[in-house]
């Protein structure tokens, strides 16, 4: 067995055992925590595919943002973990059945038969100058510039959606009133009293 | 030399357990968001090693729009779990009923 073989085998075993904690463990915390892992080893699999930028991009956008607001929003609510539960173990065997038979006839679609090495051969590996980054990159702003923009615009709809979802005003609470204080002059605040001066005790 | 398949099994891999987790956790929102985060990251892992097998850097620029949207998907999805652990103080899907006619 090559060093990659051992490599993809262990991150693909790391990458589904940690996949099914996700969805097994009691403590949302720990969910997040293993999908973290998941992750990890996800971007060290697409290393082994030689996507590069793939990879740290994984590991920057979704354990660095996407997971630290998961765990910002489970730490933030107060959960009731245990009612939370309810029925785990009713739809056990039917989500295990599922997952089985998806599980069979993605492998029956996906299997050594069709996508082996005699169908689909290894491609050569990059040369130690290629650059994925700027394979990406060339392609990004050429071809798919359009998409890249319209994602743009998806993004700063998101905050937007985002912001105007979670703002909200609670007509108990003292504000500051921006208006008025800016509106204020000296007159309003100073007054000058003219008075004799005191001796010194 | 690792074939093109292993990959796209521990993708099918991935999948399922996304599905069974939303089988599984029906009552909790949270982690019904991360199976929906389980399910996109198998479909990106066939999406890499299909570029990297067929040689067509295209497939990685999908990848890049598929992370896009689901930032912008799991960032409002969070948002409508706040809100409405705000106005109804729970996060278990049999409770989100006063649609029910």
């Amino acid at each position: 067995m090559s060093f990659e073989q051992i490599l993809f085998y262990v991150f693909s075993a790391i990458t589904v055992l940690a996949a099914g904690m996700v969805i097994t463990v009691r403590n949302p915390v720990h969910a997040a925590m293993f999908l973290v892992l998941t992750f990890f080893s996800s971007a060290a699999l697409w290393m082994l595919l030689e996507a590069e930028f793939l990879a740290i991009v994984l590991v920057l956008v979704y354990v660095g943002a996407v997971m630290v607001l998961f765990l910002f929003v489970v730490m933030m609510l107060d959960l009731n973990t245990t009612l939370l539960r309810e029925g785990f173990a009713r739809y056990l065997p039917l989500g295990i059945l599922v997952a089985v038979l998806i599980a069979v006839i993605m492998g029956l679609a996906v299997g050594q038969n069709h996508f082996g090495l005699a169908q689909v051969a290894a491609p050569a590996p990059h040369a130690a100058s290629y650059s994925n980054t700027q394979q990406l990159g060339e392609l990004l702003y050429t071809t798919y510039v359009y998409p890249f923009e319209i994602a743009a615009v998806i993004l700063l709809v998101a905050i937007v959606a985002a912001i105007a979802l979670t703002l909200r005003r609670r007509p108990n609470t003292k504000h500051q009133r921006v208006d008025q204080q800016v509106a204020t002059r000296r007159e309003d605040r100073v007054r000058l009293v003219s008075m004799t001066a005191e001796e010194r005790k | 030399m690792i074939p093109l398949s292993n990959y796209l099994i521990v993708g099918a891999l991935l999948f399922c357990l996304g599905t069974a987790g939303v089988f599984l956790n029906r009552k909790n929102l949270i982690i019904l968001l991360m199976c929906v985060e389980l399910m996109l990251l198998a479909v990106n892992m066939n999406f890499v090693a299909f570029s990297h097998y067929l040689g067509d850097a295209a497939g990685q620029v999908f990848v890049f729009f598929i992370l896009t949207v689901a930032a912008a998907e799991s960032a409002i999805g969070l948002a409508i779990l706040v809100v409405l652990f705000r106005n109804r103080g729970s996060i278990n899907v049999a409770d989100i009923d006063s649609l029910k006619g």
